[in-house]
């Protein structure tokens, strides 16, 4: 026995195929590496600067979302333009060359690939996982490490199964308490960066610990690690236990029987040792929590729904409240909304749908306010179509989309006109993030589908009491 | 990639904190496939207005901006994605430093592999350079030096092999090939250990 470990740590010392020297950093290996169409086309390129293949295509695994229509027009794809189809058809050259796989559009398999990871059990606890996008941190809800990187490092990975890595530091986030009724991991994960700072996490890896974290299900774990990187980290963990390991049986590439016990007792040794020690520690309290809505332009710029806006601080609150037209001193409440966007790695899989849709069931949206639902996959389209959700959804006034990225990056045609304010289940509120000029207030699914009702920023609270 | 060793040019400063890549280029200009071309998209929604007009007031548009490479930014700046048309747009647009007091993750490592130098100095140096925009100032890679307006100096760290991949223009990609004896050992034992620690 050595020294007490850190979940981390112990990914670290698995995937170190050459330790750092005094002049270089550590070789780590990526055991899953997930590509898309818009961030992959220039590492290809440079594949084919250099003359070199794929190292391991077994270990790699492609999706188209972020660029794609989520609409059909006589069911062809409504591709915004010829780039976007082009980055598709890219996409399917490239893979077709290296013999990578690829979920193409309409197949059972394609989604948002931080929803495709977890689903097809392609997302492991104690593996690496890397992608060309910063929301690959999704996937340490299960304890693994994953981070986004840039399009040099995928074509690295792509050559070689391997990334040159500093080691970061470490944050342990304790969350304490109990989530409130309607308070759900979106509310969290907003609480904690507005609490330490859309930084705080800057050159560290988080781990999420304590009995509010353990309490959520996989699918609130993802939410809460997908925004790692709003609080300025690339990775965010949870240790895996029981709820992991009953999200991950019987998915399609995980080994059953023996092979699952096996597994099972592997990762069970995952989790920080009694006595490891973190770099840095912070302490939050998750009982406290009422359902949160940003009133700013980055993810830190956030309130209670029932609180008023605060004062600005300094010259970028000023900023941001004058991007947003938002008077501070006032709740948020009773902000009429253009469009409310369900949809997005940080809140489109099948718990969200379901809480958006007993929020909707029986009612109607407000007619000046288009309401639209994005799957994170096909196959939580398919779920919530056989649990009759997207009945539910349609006859609320709502759109019903194929799945993809859609308004999250605003790349596919989906976007607000400038000064439209969306209130959207997404994970940035930049300017302009949803469509040049937009205004994005970021919230949970159920803050969301209350606000798509009352044509406002709402309290989903009243809508969900039986 | 091309070497750098030191950078001598006038500065533009955008003093703002937390500069997101959406910002450094919004979404809808990655629809291509090539790495060249993008430093028309460089802050487009700042540079223009709603209209395409070049807005007079944005540090990058004033005529002493012209032909600056050195860009001193506010704190936490390249938060936000992942994107490498970030560093691509900013190298397109002819800069080759971003001063700051804090860059974020994957930015500073997405710069150094497109030869961006990531400087990031003390605050009260930082103040400095923010207070005199258009100073004449020399970024020194193998020093890891800047020099200051007023006549001092202040230094900025680079992990060890980042300042070599800038001083020689040489990336990680040819180190990782290279040590392909030790990938494919690690790779046999973690395929036996069905690759879990």
């Amino acid at each position: 026995m050595g020294p007490p470990r850190t979940l981390f740590d112990k990914i670290w010392d698995a995937h170190e195929a050459v330790p750092a020297g005094p002049d270089h950093p550590a070789v780590i290996y990526v055991d899953t590496h997930l590509i898309h169409e818009v961030t992959s086309p220039q590492a290809f390129a440079l594949l084919r600067e250099r003359g070199l293949r794929v190292r391991r295509p077994d270990r790699t695994w492609a999706t188209v979302d972020h660029s794609i229509p989520t609409r059909f027009v006589e069911g062809r794809p409504a591709f915004l333009n010829r780039a976007t189809r082009n980055q598709v058809e890219t996409l399917e050259r490239n893979c077709g060359e290296h013999g990578i796989p690829l979920f193409r559009m309409g197949d059972p398999g394609q989604g948002i690939v931080h929803v495709i990871g977890p689903e097809l059990g392609l997302t492991q606890p104690g593996r690496t996982i890397v992608c060309g996008d910063s929301h690959t941190s999704t996937h340490g809800a299960f304890g693994a490490w994953a981070f986004g990187i840039g399009t040099t490092e995928v074509a690295q990975v792509l050559a070689t199964q391997c990334l040159l890595q500093e080691r970061p530091r470490t944050l342990g986030i304790e969350i304490s308490g109990r989530l409130g009724a309607g308070v759900s991991a979106k509310d969290l994960i907003l609480g904690v960066i507005r609490r330490f700072g859309v930084a705080a996490g800057r050159g560290h890896v988080i781990e999420y610990r304590g009995a509010a974290v353990r309490a959520l299900d996989m699918e609130a774990r993802m939410t809460l690690c997908n925004m790692s990187i709003e609080a300025g980290a690339r990775a965010g963990l949870i240790a895996p236990d029981e709820t992991t390991f009953a999200y991950l049986e019987g998915k399609e590439h995980v080994p059953s029987g023996d092979g699952f016990a096996g597994l099972v007792a592997r990762w069970s040794r995952l989790p920080t040792d009694e006595g490891a020690a973190f770099d840095r520690v912070l302490s939050f309290d998750a009982g406290s929590l009422e359902p949160m809505v940003t009133w700013g332009t980055n993810p830190g710029m956030s309130c209670g729904i029932s609180e008023a806006v605060p004062a600005p601080a300094d010259a970028e609150e000023r900023a941001a409240l004058d991007y947003m037209g938002i008077e501070a001193g006032r709740p948020l409440l009773g902000r009429p909304a253009d469009v409310v966007f369900i949809g997005s790695c940080t809140n489109a899989r099948i718990s969200d749908l379901r809480a958006a849709a007993r929020v909707l069931a029986g009612r109607r949206t407000n007619p000046a306010t288009q309401l639209l639902v994005v799957p994170g996959s096909a196959q939580v389209r398919r779920q919530a179509e056989a649990e009759g959700l997207d009945e539910v959804f349609r006859s609320a006034g709502a759109e019903w989309r194929a799945p993809g990225c859609s308004m999250c990056i605003a790349m596919n045609g989906d976007r607000l006109s400038p000064k439209e304010l969306a209130v959207s289940t997404s994970n940035r509120n930049f300017e302009g993030r949803q469509g040049p000029g937009g205004r994005t207030v970021l919230a949970s699914p159920v803050t969301a589908a209350a606000s798509a009702l009352a044509g406002a920023v709402a309290d989903p609270r009243p809508f969900l009491q039986d | 990639m091309e070497p750098v060793v030191r950078i001598a040019s006038r500065t533009v400063v955008l003093p703002a904190d937390n500069v997101d890549t959406d910002q450094i280029i919004p979404a809808r200009f990655l629809t291509g496939t090539r790495r060249d071309g993008l430093g028309a998209s460089l802050f487009a929604d700042w540079r223009r207005d709603g209209a395409g007009e070049l807005r007079a007031d944005f540090p990058l548009n004033r005529p002493e901006a012209a032909g600056a490479r050195i860009l001193v930014a506010g704190a936490n700046f390249g938060c936000g994605s992942s994107r490498e048309h970030a560093p691509w747009a900013l190298t397109d647009y002819g800069f080759a430093a971003v001063v700051s007091p804090s860059i974020a993750d994957i930015f500073k490592g997405n710069a150094v592999r497109n030869g961006l130098v990531p400087v990031e100095i003390e605050p009260a140096a930082h103040r400095e350079l923010v207070s005199r925009p258009g100073a004449e100032i020399v970024i020194d890679v193998e020093t890891g030096t800047v020099s200051l307006p007023d006549g001092g100096s202040a230094r900025f760290d680079l992990p060890p092999f980042a300042r070599r991949c800038l001083l020689t223009g040489r990336g990680p990609l040819d180190f990782l090939l290279e040590q392909e004896a030790a990938i494919l050992r690690h790779e046999q034992g973690k395929d036996d250990r069905a690759e879990t620690p």
